[in-house]
């Protein structure tokens, strides 16, 4: 355990450890405080202003936040596992339903997309880099670049599903083909069911999308005031994470339903 | 910032707080009484009392439902069947009512009562205190997820006005797909509760792998650590699966995407799948927390080091583990192959080994102890019976052969009541007790506490054991009405359930009076040798404790923990017996205030110095 570690025990926190419950504790804390500075306020020394009253260290804040957020992407990727699942099964029951849906959506725009949020993914990379360095203005041009990234997908997908619903191509009940490009669908066994799964994983992949840019823009204007440096960055680096999770979903999601013959 | 809360107790008006005396008579209760600083609190020991309050509530009127359950079925109405049976009268209510009754039942017991129970209460309540921290790792996620919990129990108070839930706690296909609307408001209220199960979860895992006291080595944690520690392992891998069943089940409804819709392409049992993917581990979230209480209270009112701390330890991790590879267990008969089953069967065996490792540890750390029989041991030794029961009736219905037959009849529902209501809500209420004098500065009498005990032993059996007994004959379940051959166990069932009754409503009274009328608590009234009790005054300071513990032993090294001898069971002098209506029993403190000494325990504590 490193020196100052808050699960090291620490010389000079060694206060007497004897409670007697027959002393009640206001008539001796001056003898139980004397050598331990942080004992009876915390707040007093060492005190960023970043630094929550329960936490020991800046460190331990941001391991405690960091170890956070990785709990929490692996419960998006087991809420996404649940449509990967259902996925599997219906692509061995129905295969030939399958192979033919899956060639009626747009690879070309698919493509764009993976590569946008690639390129997103490196920028927001680039942004944690930058505050690494302290530079502020390299922090706040990555960010906006990965929100650009971000609106970029989205308004490439608002354009994939519109194309889709103008030939009855929508998600349930509702679904029925029409035209020249999808019409061929409709004698397609099961092929609802194929475009209810697109649309469902991928709209709840939209909505982490547009997730994420929420939080991204809170941190891009945090870093406009000058809140992050060097020393603190947690919100970058959580915000870094939690795109990076997106961006790997869509790129499970993709050649899924995009790739496939 | 914290410092912008104005509820929070570490913010700069309690900056000072050296100067607050530290007898425990400022304390995390009354530092501030507004209803905001509640509201908006993120102390963990006030969000636990904000979930006590809550879930008492549910826990009230998910009861309520079982009793009108139990009193539909005191007697048999097929004579009333001439105008159908749909339309037939009842006891008390119509078949349709019966439907929407134990569903309710159900869903609010397991989704808004028995999944947050423990965790939500006593492992908000205790576990900080337990690393010797003053909070756990995120307080405003974790008053978050108190708000989560809200909002799903009142979208299920919402679905009350669409229409009647008549689906079984379970949400099957196709029927969930068919039934009135309440199903889409309950799969919403399912999905967004899961995030509060979530969201405690992640806090506890961050919060014990980063925020221990100095000195606290995993090894010395105490056991009801490692308990919250694998159950919020499941609750963070598990819960996501339940949550996007949950959508998809919306969405089924809302679009019709034919997913688990056999009609439209889907697959039914896909849905059974996912749904006992969650569904089992679970009733492994239900119980794991109420292992870690008994553990706790079995090396307290033992007196004895825990024995096999690291089997009892690990076993609750294996158990975490294992109960992800079981769900096919509740599948037998809905048509997943043959080689799937007996699979399941088989490791549904191994899974009983962790749980008997528990019961086994615990009945040697009783052995030679110096056993002192306090409500909570009580509760104890009870759930120690009740879960034996459940647990080896449990390994018996995962006998595939006796399954097929067994499945779906009131077999079942006496496994899973033994297991749930005589394991997690026991242990809950023997927890409730043995923190009871830390939560609120109040002893209960313990006299009246033993008088309700016995009530609810005696009804618990009398209820759920006959239910073995009509399962066994064939009885099935979510059945609103049977042949005149079950009245005769129905009724001594609907009795016992009755008494059962009377003893929950004894052992909150049992509470309500501890709280008005108590005796002041002391520090540490049982003994116990973890840092709540050893560090902490009753009530704890809002900051929890005045000076960061500093750990240098194990949680059940009562020997070395001397610091808590002179509070064990002082009795005599002034003893207030007599005028409270306790029996002398009850440990004394410092009942008059002034600090009088409290006179060193009667109890013989020798073997305390054996080591083990
Ligand atoms: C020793 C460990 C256990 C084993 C081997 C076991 C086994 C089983 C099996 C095989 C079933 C399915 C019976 C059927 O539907 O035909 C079942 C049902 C059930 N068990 Fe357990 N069980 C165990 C412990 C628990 C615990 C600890 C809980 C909860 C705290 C629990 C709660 C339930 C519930 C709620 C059901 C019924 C679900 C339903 O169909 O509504 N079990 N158990
Ligand atoms: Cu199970």
């Amino acid at each position: 355990m490193p020196p100052g570690h808050p699960n090291g025990v620490r010389a000079d926190r060694n206060w007497p450890l004897r409670f007697d419950f027959t002393t009640p504790m206001a008539s001796a804390p001056a003898t139980l405080t004397v050598d331990s500075p942080e004992v009876h306020d915390a707040h007093a020394h060492d005190h960023p202003p970043h630094l929550q009253h329960h936490f020991v260290s800046s460190e331990q804040q941001f391991d405690a936040a960091k170890m956070g957020m990785w709990l929490f992407l692996a419960t998006e990727i087991l809420l996404f596992s649940g449509m990967f699942v259902a996925y599997a099964v219906f692509r061995t029951l129905y295969p030939a339903t399958y192979e033919a849906c899956a060639t009626a959506l747009n690879t070309m725009q698919g493509a764009f997309n993976t590569l946008v949020l690639l390129g997103s993914s490196l920028t927001v990379a680039l942004a944690i880099n930058a505050i690494q360095r302290d530079d502020q203005k390299g922090l706040q041009r990555y960010l906006l670049l990965t929100l650009l990234g971000a609106a970029i997908f989205l308004v490439v997908k608002y354009f994939e599903y519109t194309h889709k619903f103008h030939s009855g191509i929508f998600p349930g009940l509702a679904f029925h083909p029409y035209g020249e490009e999808f019409g061929h669908l409709a004698t397609v066994p099961y092929a609802r069911q194929f475009f209810s799964l697109y649309y469902v994983s991928t709209g709840i992949h939209a909505i982490h999308i547009i997730a994420g840019m929420v939080v991204l823009s809170w941190v891009y204007l945090k870093a406009r005031k000058g809140t992050f440096s060097s020393s603190y960055y947690t919100h970058v680096e959580l915000g870094g994470l939690y795109w990076h999770l997106v961006d790997v979903i869509w790129i499970f999601l993709f050649p899924l339903l995009y790739l496939i013959h | 910032m914290a410092q912008t809360l104005t509820a929070d107790p570490h913010a700069p008006t309690a900056h000072g707080h050296a100067a607050h005396p530290t007898d425990g008579s400022y304390n995390y209760l009354n530092y501030d009484k507004t209803f905001m600083s509640w509201a908006k609190t993120v102390d963990h020991k006030r969000i636990g009392l904000m979930y006590m309050v809550t879930l008492a509530l549910v826990f009230l009127v998910a009861g309520l439902f079982a009793i009108a359950l139990r009193t539909e079925l005191i007697a048999t109405n097929w004579t009333n069947y001439a105008a159908g049976e749909q339309d037939a009268a009842g006891t008390i209510m119509n078949a349709n009512t019966y439907n929407w009754v134990f569903t309710m039942h159900g869903a609010m017991m397991t989704f808004l009562f028995l999944v947050p129970s423990v965790p939500a209460i006593l492992g908000n309540f205790v576990l900080p205190l337990h690393l010797g921290a003053k909070d756990v790792a995120f307080p405003r996620l974790n008053l978050a997820s108190y708000y989560f919990y809200i909002a799903g129990a009142v979208l299920v108070i919402a679905s009350l006005f669409v229409g009647q839930l008549d689906t079984g706690w379970t949400f099957y296909m196709p029927y969930s797909a068919r039934t009135n609307g309440s199903v889409t408001f309950l799969t919403m209220a399912i999905f967004i509760a899961g995030f509060s199960s979530i969201f405690t979860g992640l806090n506890f895992i961050v919060t014990i792998h980063k925020m221990r006291a100095p000195g606290l080595t995993w090894n010395r944690l105490p056991l009801f650590v490692w308990a919250m520690y694998a159950v919020s392992l499941v609750q963070v891998l598990a819960t996501p699966v339940l949550g996007i069943t949950m959508l998809l089940l919306f969405t089924e409804r809302i679009f019709g995407v034919g997913i688990f819709d056999p009609a439209l392409g889907g697959d039914p049992i896909l849905f059974q799948h996912m749904f006992w993917f969650y569904s089992h581990p679970a009733v492994y979230i239900m119980i794991l927390p109420a292992f870690g209480i008994i553990s706790e209270l079995m090396g307290t009112f033992s007196r004895q080091r825990l024995y096999g701390y690291r089997a009892v330890a690990l076993s609750s991790v294996a158990i975490a583990l294992l109960g992800f590879l079981v769900w096919g267990h509740h599948m037998f008969v809905s048509g997943q192959s043959a080689i799937s089953s007996i699979i399941f069967s088989l490791i549904t065996y191994l899974i009983g080994i962790p749980s008997g490792i528990k019961v086994f540890n615990w009945v040697t750390t009783m052995y030679k102890g110096s056993i002192w029989l306090q409500t909570p041991m009580i509760y104890a030794l009870m759930f120690i019976f009740l879960f034996t029961i459940g647990g080896l009736t449990g390994v018996m219905v995962g006998v595939l052969a006796v399954d097929v037959a067994l499945h779906d009849t009131y077999y079942v529902v006496a496994h899973f009541h033994y297991v749930m209501m005589g394991g997690t809500v026991i242990a809950l209420i023997g927890g409730m007790y043995y923190w009871f004098p830390k939560m609120f500065g109040k002893m209960y009498s313990e006299r009246w506490a033993k008088i309700f005990s016995l009530f609810v032993f005696v009804g618990f059996n009398t209820t759920f054991f006959t239910q073995f007994l009509l399962g066994a004959k064939g009885m099935p379940r979510r059945y609103w009405d049977y042949i005149p051959m079950y009245e005769h166990l129905h009724q001594i069932s609907t009795i016992g359930s009755y008494i059962l009754a009377v003893g929950l409503f004894g052992v909150l009274g049992t509470w309500i009076w501890g709280l008005m009328k108590g005796r002041k608590a002391p520090q540490n009234p049982w003994g116990a040798a973890t840092l709540e009790w050893t560090h902490a005054t009753s009530p704890p300071d809002p900051h929890n404790f005045t000076a960061t513990p500093v750990v240098t032993r194990g949680p059940y090294d009562y020997y070395l923990a001397d610091e808590v001898f002179l509070t064990r069971n002082a009795p005599s002098s002034g003893d207030g017996a007599a005028g409270d209506g306790s029996d002398g029993d009850v440990p004394q403190g410092d009942g008059s205030g002034d600090g009088a000494a409290a006179t060193v325990v009667a109890r013989p504590i020798v073997r305390d110095f054996k080591p083990h």
